[in-house]
């Protein structure tokens, strides 16, 4: 069975389709790359999967049973954690406390919060920086805090926006570790939006190609990138034929 | 004897001094054998000025759960301190019960106030959120004034007072206030804090990560609501009279709850027992000056805009700009974000 599945999901802002009639199956313990030119409403996805907004039709699918319209924090208890591309840290709490608010989740005792937290931090590398104020802390390490609160969440479902923009190469290598690992050792099925090509080709087991709001071509990563309509999205039609 | 032994019962030791130490049970215990010690100190008048700053600090606390720990800025904190004083006293003006029971009985009224406020105002944030508590409050005061049958209207309620002297109300007041404080404490270092400041620092990061926010902003509503009408009863019980224009008072009551925080020092533990303190002091002041009138209240302005500007933390939140010249510099921690950078 799919861990998730979303069904003709159209998604309307006004008269513009952010996304329209886009469909797609996660399998458990995959890696999906979701990619496409900007605009192509690939956060869009995101935000409709968790339910910050509501699609305007179609269905969200997770382990099969309808999610499609459940408040965004019930979809987080539910099993699917999410970061956020502008990154959202909690700015007047230590990055240990940031931590510790989402593993209250499961673990509503402060003694086991914290434990918990300080193992997310140290599978994610942040423990040197567990007294930083979230506002204090630099770009690449505001990603990787973004990761450790949704770990912390214990989700079955990850979904990454953009965790790797704006790193530098020794921190992208890091961070395509981490997600690696948080896959393989956790076992969490992951989603993940990416612009940076050399990660998006190296850890998506398969990618979704979204263009104007329409998926327009699913495969692994060797199938996606000799895609005719890939290339054009991408880089216009002269290339496309050439 | 052995070495390990006695480190081990010199550690304990330690801890319990610092347990003792810290700085709220030096407060408590100075505060509670100060009328056995100093009571040649003490006249009624310092009674009085004690006892309102208790009672401030109670309201102030009781604001800045949700204001400041929450985020959540009401300017309509009078609704629940006039509802919490009223319950007291249409308990002895209607019922001839003792107004007493209003310390808890209004307090439980006044959450079920709140989960109507609440059930109202939450579904606006930021400025939106203040004006419709501040628009609540307003028409409970008009509604008290107005609905003379059943509140007795501008003629307002006197009750009996219990005792005559201040000493009985000093005690029962700092009780108050130190349950509201271990209480706050209490609840800011559980998960309900956490997600009480999660939800001040970004709401949509907070329901992502799980939070029901629109239920935990509730939550820290009721605890808010619940300590503010205990301060109201007391109130009712300590002046023996009350009219809606006191306790529903927007200036007199909400505005001057919010100054309190903020003056002291908006989500910080100590910050409204200390605004309490400074408040009533320069209140006091004022009213000791013949020409001053009511130019306490212009002063209070004056002050709210000093601290915004150099000292938006509060007097305790940004204690070490007012202090700092008295310490040494102390050496910058090598911080992990500069230490580990290539």
């Amino acid at each position: 069975m799919a861990v998730l599945e979303s069904v003709d999901v159209t998604r309307f802002f006004g008269g513009l389709a952010a996304v329209s009639n886009v469909s797609f199956q996660v399998n458990p313990g995959e890696i999906v790359g979701l990619i496409g030119p900007n605009g192509a409403g690939k956060t869009t996805i995101f935000n409709l999967i968790n339910n910050y907004f509501s699609p305007t039709s179609g269905d969200i699918v997770f382990q099969g049973e309808k999610i499609t319209g459940l408040p965004t924090h019930e979809i987080c208890k539910r099993g699917i954690a999410r970061t956020f591309q502008v990154v959202k840290p909690f700015r007047r709490m230590s990055v240990l406390e940031n931590i510790m608010t989402s593993a209250f989740l499961r673990y509503p005792k402060a003694e086991e919060a914290r434990e918990k937290a300080r193992w997310c931090l140290d599978y994610t590398g942040l423990l040197a920086y567990q007294d930083t104020l979230g506002r204090s802390l630099p770009l690449g390490q505001r990603k990787r805090l973004e990761i450790a609160r949704a770990l912390a969440t214990e989700p079955k479902l990850l979904l990454l926006d953009e965790t790797c923009a704006g790193l530098n190469p020794s921190e992208l290598n890091e961070a395509i570790d981490i997600i690696r690992k948080i896959n393989q050792d956790l076992g969490i099925t992951i989603i993940i939006i990416e612009h940076h090509m050399k990660v998006i080709m190296s850890i998506s087991h398969r990618i979704v190609v979204l263009h104007h709001g329409q998926k327009i071509s699913e495969g692994t990563p060797q199938q996606v990138v000799s895609s005719p309509q890939v290339v054009e999205a991408y880089l216009g039609e002269k290339y496309a034929a050439g | 004897m052995s070495e390990p032994n006695a480190a081990v019962r010199a550690n304990k030791l330690g801890d319990f001094l610092k347990e003792l130490g810290s700085a709220f049970w030096i407060v408590v215990a100075v505060l509670a054998l100060l009328p056995l010690v100093g009571g040649f100190l003490l006249n009624d008048y310092i009674y009085h000025l004690i006892i309102l700053t208790l009672m401030w600090s109670i309201m102030g606390m009781a604001w800045n759960l949700l204001g400041g720990f929450t985020g959540q800025v009401s300017f309509g904190h009078a609704a629940f301190f006039g509802t919490g004083a009223y319950t007291g006293g249409m308990l002895a003006f209607k019922l001839g019960i003792s107004a007493w029971y209003g310390l808890l009985l209004g307090g439980f009224v006044a959450v079920a106030l709140a989960a109507v406020i609440g059930w109202i105002c939450f579904r606006l944030r930021g400025p939106y959120f203040a004006l419709a508590t501040l628009a609540v409050a307003e028409i409970l005061r008009l509604v008290a004034n107005n609905w003379v049958d059943f509140t007795n209207g501008p003629m307002g309620i006197q009750v009996q007072r219990t005792f005559t002297t201040k000493l009985p109300y000093y005690y029962i007041v700092l009780t108050l206030a130190a349950v509201t404080f271990l209480v706050i404490r209490a609840v800011i270092a559980s998960k309900l804090g956490y997600y009480f400041v999660a939800i001040r620092e970004d709401q949509d990061a907070a329901e992502a990560m799980g939070i029901p926010t629109a239920r935990y902003k509730r939550i820290s509503l009721y605890f808010s609501a619940f300590f503010m009408a205990m301060a109201g009863a007391f109130y009712m019980v300590y002046m023996g009279y009350i009219d809606p224009h006191v306790v529903y008072a927007l200036h007199d009551i909400s505005i001057i709850t919010i100054m309190v925080a903020m003056v002291g020092g908006v989500a910080t533990f100590w910050g409204p027992p200390v605004g309490a303190l400074i408040m009533i002091l320069i209140g006091e002041l004022f009213r000791r000056l013949p020409w001053a009138g009511t130019a306490h209240l212009t002063f209070f302005g004056i002050l709210l805009i000093v601290i915004i500007i150099f000292m938006p933390n509060g007097v305790v939140g940004d204690a070490h700009k007012l202090f700092g010249f008295l310490r040494k510099p102390v050496p910058k921690a090598p911080s992990p974000v500069t230490a580990e950078k290539p």
